[in-house]
């Protein structure tokens, strides 16, 4: 069965999926979406490096998402004006990725696949790689869940019960870029903030209850994955974006549903 | 054993020195109420308790084991966060449905569990507040000016239950409030702050002071007239503490 590209893209979709669903509700419940961009502008480097040193490029985009993750965090514990030095950092790492990948080899002919991934294209090793990482992120998340939770809502309500909420924020910082790494095959390194908050942003209408919106978005991810794997079919369009195009209209149909619902 | 002391505690914010050099603490059971004009560092001293402020000098001990609850000064839950009453009592750890209902109820705010937090009043949300606070059936409870969007009525009654709480689960309670005169007899201590500790000392006595006769005998404004009177001349010579001494 995983012989057949098409399955071979469609479980990696679902992979994504179901690892970006409930980060990106932390990434939409912690004004975070910025710290998603630089972290995955930054893998563009990783990949760079990855293939100048002849790495696995999942290594490779893993060590920098990580380093540049951890940059961030510690710039926000410092309490920088951080809109402006993360729209910096994630533009020129971007920028900086995007040149040093020029002086690769080879590299250059791939460039579009890892600016907007290349899911039909993913290998039975690849698939493995998708749901490890996914599958730890999911872990990860249900593990700390309350105690993310806590610290979302109230950094101090979270010292006040014995949490250390600096923790937390590494352990979001480390699911962030095991899901960059695991996601730049999807959809590339461009549109993972897109797979990250859009299925968030259209299950918070419908929900009452954080659980009920990451299992939401979660679900919407699931079906904007195959969806737009379909409509790249019938159309000859880019996996990747379409993808996030469907999610895109999945959130305009919620968000009118609840306008209209007042 | 004190639940918490803190000796020489000097905490800075951004750089700026907020408190400087003061000594603090709660024994068991007591009800303590801190005053002090805004930017004193009231908040601060309350957050550096709880942990979230590491102090620059000094040292805080607190008992083995001690549990907090605390309600903050004011707490902003994102709108893309759905959040009912229910659910926030149950961070950090899940309760049970009936727990949560009683502890609404001793709250004062037992008709909330299913509303989404964005929903709630001003009074309502602090009601919700102290009611996850006492979940964790605290040895000490923290309040942040927790009659903040209450009338006057409405204050008086929230103190007369502070006070019904303490005496059910015998924790000890700090509390910051501008309503000097409405806590008074709540109280089993005062201590105003301005940066650091101005001065401190039983409310009934302070209650019965010829200064504080002039000062608090009306309403409101005599609270904050009370804060104009210790700052004014305590602030430019380092002897403010030597203050105490008609209070005491
Ligand atoms: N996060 C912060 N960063 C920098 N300065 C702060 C911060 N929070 C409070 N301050 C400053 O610390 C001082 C004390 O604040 P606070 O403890 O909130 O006072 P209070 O609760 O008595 O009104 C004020 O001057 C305030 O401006
Ligand atoms: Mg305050």
């Amino acid at each position: 069965m995983l012989d057949d590209f098409l399955v071979r893209a469609a479980l990696a979709g679902l992979g994504l999926a179901l690892a970006a669903a409930p980060l990106g509700c932390f990434v939409s419940w912690r004004r975070m979406a910025y710290f998603g961009d630089a972290t995955a502008h930054a893998a563009i480097l990783g990949v760079a490096l990855a293939l100048a040193l002849s790495l696995p490029v999942f290594a490779g985009t893993l060590a920098v998402a990580l380093l540049m993750a951890l940059l961030v965090g510690t710039l926000s514990e410092r309490g920088l004006a951080l809109d402006t030095v993360l729209g910096v950092l994630a533009h020129g790492a971007l920028a900086v990725g995007l040149v040093a990948i020029t002086f690769v080899p080879g590299a250059r002919l791939d460039l579009s696949a890892y600016l907007f991934g290349d899911i039909l294209a993913v290998t039975p090793a690849d698939l493995a790689v998708i749901w490890g990482g996914g599958l730890a992120v999911s872990a990860l998340m249900v593990w700390r869940w309350q105690a993310l939770l806590t610290t979302t809502v109230s950094p101090d309500l979270a010292w006040a019960s014995g949490l250390d909420p600096r923790r937390e924020q590494r352990i979001l910082t480390v699911a962030l870029a095991l899901t960059v790494a695991v996601a730049i095959k999807v959809v590339g390194v461009l549109l993972i903030g897109a797979m990250l908050l859009i299925p968030a942003a259209a299950a918070r209408p419908f929900s009452r209850t954080p659980e009920r919106m990451a299992l939401l978005a979660a679900a919407i991810g699931a079906v904007s994955a195959l969806a737009g794997l379909q409509m790249a079919l019938w159309f000859d369009t880019p996996a990747g974006p379409s993808m996030v195009c469907v999610a895109a209209a999945i959130f305009a149909v919620s968000a009118a549903a609840s306008a209209l619902r007042g | 054993m004190r639940l918490i002391e803190a000796k020489g505690m000097t905490v800075a914010l951004a750089g700026q020195v907020v408190l400087r050099d003061v000594d603090f603490h709660v024994d068991p059971g007591e009800i303590v109420t801190i005053v002090g004009p805004n930017g004193s560092g009231k908040s601060t001293l309350l957050r550096t308790l709880i942990g979230a402020l590491r102090p620059e000098a000094g040292e805080i001990r607190r008992k083995p084991d001690l549990r907090l609850g605390y309600v903050p000064q004011k707490l902003q839950i994102d709108a893309t966060l759905p959040l009912t009453v229910g659910r926030f009592l149950s961070l950090p750890r899940r309760i049970a449905a009936a727990q949560a209902q009683a502890a609404l109820d001793e709250a004062g705010a037992g008709t909330l569990t299913d509303r989404p937090m964005a929903d709630l009043s001003g009074g309502q949300f602090q009601r919700v507040l102290l009611a996850r606070a006492l979940l964790g059936r605290p040895d000490l409870l923290l309040l942040d000016e927790p009659t903040q969007g209450l009338d006057q009525p409405g204050s008086a009654a929230f103190y007369r239950q502070i006070e019904q709480i303490r005496a059910r689960l015998g924790c000890a309670v700090v509390m910051v409030s501008h309503e000097l005169h409405v806590v008074m007899s709540a109280s089993d201590r005062v201590v105003c702050l301005n940066g650091h500790v101005c001065c401190q000392g039983h409310p009934e006595t302070v209650a019965q002071a010829a200064e504080y006769r002039a000062l608090f005998g009306t309403g409101t404004h005599g609270a904050l007239a009370l804060y104009r009177h210790e700052h004014s001349h305590s602030h430019d010579h380092d002897h403010s503490h030597d203050h105490t001494d008609h209070v005491h």
